[in-house]
C-alpha cells in the first residue's frame, strides 16, 4: 500500500469549519513534495453532506468516519473512533487544523497510538529524506524546526492561516467517498456536554470596523485605556485589546481580539503596547495596514507590521492623536 | 476535593532571548517567572479549596531555580510541593513530561489534576490532555468556570470565537485552564512566612526513570524567526514621529 497523507477536516455545528481547506491545502503541498497520497476524513455522525463536499478537491479519497457516538463531540469519542479508524488505515502523517477541539483530543489519540504530534505548525521543509515541521516558540520570538522521532502514524496540526484555504486545488473529478462505521463501545464516553452558546450577544462587531486602535499589556494602568481612546475616536475607530487587558476587565470580553476573540482584517490596525502572542496575531494578521508601537523592539508584533515605531506608547501617542485631528481638520 | 496543580517556570514575557551554542535551546540565564495560565490554574485551585475544603498540592519540573513557582505556589496557600529536580527535565516533550509526572504522583489519590493550557515557551498545550489519557481519566480542555455537581463536576468550555459549552464530568479528571478564569491573589507576608515550613518533596530523575522514553519529537534547531513583511521603522522624537505616522495614515493607509 503507497503512504498517505490523512488529512481529518472539522465540522462542527452542521458546518464544515472553513480552516479545513487551509489543512487540505496543506495536504496537497506535502503530497507533491513526497509522493504521498492524500486523503481526507470527516468525523461524526450523518457526515455524508461533509464527505462529498470535501470530495470535490483533489483528494484520492474521503472517508466518513461513522458513529452515533461521534456526536455530540467528545474527546473520548473522537480518541476512540479516530483510533479505531488510524490503527485500519496506519496512513504516514495525519494532518489536522490547530483548533479548540483537535487541541482537545489530539494529544490523547497520539499518546493512545504510542505516538506524538506536533502541534501549532506554521510551515514544513523537507531536508533529504526528513521532514521538519516549523511551529513557533516563546510567544513566537523564535521558531523551531521539529522533528518526529518515532514511527508513523505522525500527527502535525497548523495553525489557522498556515496555509491559504483558497489554494486548496480542485479534483477532475470527484474523489471516491467512503463510509466507515468505528465501533465506540458503551462508557468510553465519560463527559456529557451540553449545548453551545454564546455569551450575551456581542455588543461589538470588530470585524465590520476600518480602522481599530487596539491596546496590550504596554498600556500598564485601567485609566491609560482612555489614551487609547481618543487616539481612536480621532481616528473614527473602534477600540480593541489583547486578551490580558479584558481578563483585567479594563475593556469588555467582546472588544477582545485574537483565537479566543474576533478576528479581524480592517484597513488599519494600530497595535499599543501590545507584544504579539501567536493567539492575537491570529486574530489579526490579515490587517491591510499594520502599525505597532512597542518599547521591546524584539516584540513579535514587529514581525508582521508595515510600520514600526520602537518606543514609549505615552510619548508617542498624545501628539500623535494631536497632529491626526490636525489632519482631519484639513490642516 | 484534592487538587493538583503542574505549574511551568518560562521565561519572563520581554525576556530577551538568546540562543545556545547547540541552537537548540536558549541561553539560561534570563528571568523566570510562572507560566501565566498555571497561575490562574492555581488561583482556581485555591478557590475550589475554600469552597470545598481539601488539600492543593502544586507540581513542577526542572531544575533548581524552577523551585521558585512552587515557592510563590505554597506563598499564595498551596499546602504542599512536588518537585522533580534536573535539569534534563527541561528538553522532555510533552508526552515524557507527563509520564514523569504521572510516575511522581502514583501513590497520591488526587481528584483533580489542573493545568494551564499551555506553555509561553514550547506552546505545546498538550501536557495535560496526555496526562489525562496516561492516569486514564476524563479530560476538558480551555476551562473557565468549574462547579462541583452530584455526579462529579460542571465545567465550562471556551470554543472559539466567543462561544462556549457546559460540559458535565465525574471525577477524578483533568482540566486545563484558561487565563482569565478568575482574577489572582498576591502573597501576602505571612504566606511568604509559612510557605518556608510547608512539605517540599524533591523526586529524583532516577526515580521516574523506569516510568520514561525517548522524546518522541525533537527540536532539530531554534531560530529567530524570517521576516515575511517589509517592515518599516520610524525613528525620531515622538512628535516628529506623530508627523510621519499621519503621513503614512494619509498617503499610504489612505485611511485620513
Amino acid at each position: 500500500m503507497p503512504d498517505t497523507i490523512l488529512v481529518v477536516v472539522e465540522q462542527r455545528e452542521g458546518k464544515l469549519n472553513r480552516v479545513s481547506w487551509e489543512t487540505i491545502a496543506a495536504g496537497q503541498a506535502l503530497a507533491k513534495e513526497t509522493g504521498w497520497t492524500p486523503e481526507a476524513a470527516v468525523v461524526g455522525s450523518g457526515v455524508a453532506n461533509f464527505a462529498n463536499e470535501v470530495a470535490a478537491k483533489r483528494v484520492a479519497k474521503v472517508y466518513a468516519v461513522e458513529s452515533p457516538k461521534l456526536e455530540p463531540y467528545t474527546p473520548d469519542a473522537f480518541a476512540a473512533g479516530l483510533k479505531q479508524f488510524i490503527e485500519s488505515k496506519q496512513p504516514k502523517i495525519v494532518l489536522m487544523p490547530h483548533t479548540y477541539q483537535v487541541r482537545d483530543f489530539v494529544p490523547k489519540l497520539a499518546t493512545a497510538l504510542g505516538r506524538t504530534a506536533i502541534s501549532d505548525c506554521i510551515g514544513y521543509k523537507k531536508e533529504g529524506a526528513k521532514l521538519l515541521f516549523t511551529r513557533q516558540m516563546f510567544q513566537g520570538k523564535l521558531a523551531a524546526d521539529v522533528s518526529f522521532n518515532c514511527d508513523a502514524p505522525w500527527f502535525v496540526t497548523f495553525q489557522n492561516g498556515a496555509f491559504r484555504g483558497d489554494q486548496a486545488e480542485a479534483g477532475t473529478n470527484a474523489a471516491p467517498v467512503e463510509t466507515v462505521n468505528v465501533q465506540i463501545a458503551d462508557g468510553v464516553v465519560r463527559n456529557k456536554p451540553q449545548e453551545v452558546f454564546k455569551e450575551a450577544k456581542q455588543a461589538v462587531d470588530l470585524t465590520q470596523a476600518e480602522i481599530i486602535v487596539s491596546v496590550g499589556r504596554g498600556i500598564k494602568e485601567q485609566k491609560n485605556i482612555e489614551l487609547a481612546k481618543q487616539l481612536a475616536e480621532a481616528l473614527g475607530g473602534e477600540i480593541a485589546a489583547s486578551r490580558p487587558i479584558c481578563d483585567s476587565g479594563w475593556l469588555p470580553m467582546d472588544r477582545q481580539i485574537g483565537s479566543s476573540g474576533q478576528t479581524v482584517a480592517p484597513k488599519l490596525y494600530l497595535a499599543l503596547g501590545i507584544s504579539g502572542a501567536i493567539q492575537h496575531i491570529v486574530g489579526m494578521k490579515g490587517s491591510r495596514t499594520i502599525i505597532a508601537v512597542n518599547k521591546d523592539s524584539e516584540a513579535p508584533i514587529f514581525e508582521i507590521a508595515d510600520y514600526a515605531v520602537v518606543g514609549n506608547l505615552f510619548e508617542i501617542v498624545p501628539p500623535l492623536i494631536e497632529e491626526v485631528k490636525k489632519a482631519k481638520a484639513g490642516g | 476535593m484534592k487538587i493538583l496543580v503542574c505549574m511551568k517556570q518560562v521565561p519572563q514575557k520581554d525576556a530577551p532571548l538568546k540562543l545556545n551554542e547547540s541552537g537548540q535551546w536558549i541561553r539560561e540565564d534570563v528571568s523566570y517567572e510562572v507560566n501565566e495560565p498555571d497561575a490562574y490554574a492555581l488561583e482556581e485551585a485555591l478557590r475550589q479549596k475554600e469552597k470545598h475544603g481539601g488539600e492543593v498540592v502544586v507540581i513542577t519540573s526542572g531544575p533548581a531555580r524552577a523551585q521558585q513557582v512552587l515557592r510563590e505556589g505554597l506563598a499564595k496557600g498551596a499546602d504542599r510541593a512536588i518537585h522533580l529536580e534536573d535539569n534534563a527535565f527541561v528538553g522532555f516533550d510533552a508526552l515524557n513530561t507527563a509520564r514523569a509526572f504521572a510516575a511522581a504522583i502514583k501513590d497520591e489519590k488526587f481528584d483533580l489534576v489542573f493545568t494551564g493550557l499551555q506553555s509561553d515557551d514550547y506552546g505545546y498545550a498538550q501536557t495535560g490532555v496526555i496526562l489525562a489519557e496516561l492516569l486514564g481519566w476524563p479530560h476538558a480542555t480551555i476551562i473557565m468556570q468549574i462547579e462541583k455537581n452530584d455526579g462529579g463536576i460542571r465545567v465550562k468550555r471556551e470554543l472559539e470565537a466567543g462561544y462556549f459549552q457546559f460540559v458535565d464530568m465525574p471525577l477524578p479528571a483533568v482540566l486545563t485552564i484558561q487565563s482569565g478564569i478568575n482574577k489572582l491573589r498576591y502573597a501576602t507576608l505571612i504566606g511568604i512566612k509559612q510557605a518556608k515550613n510547608k512539605p517540599l518533596r524533591k523526586v529524583t530523575l532516577a526515580e521516574v526513570q523506569p516510568s520514561l522514553g525517548d522524546n518522541l519529537q525533537k527540536v532539530e534547531r531554534l531560530y529567530i524567526p524570517q521576516k515575511t513583511k517589509k517592515t518599516e521603522t520610524l525613528e525620531g522624537p515622538a512628535g516628529e514621529i506623530a508627523k510621519k505616522l499621519v503621513d503614512k495614515l494619509r498617503n499610504e493607509a489612505r485611511v485620513i
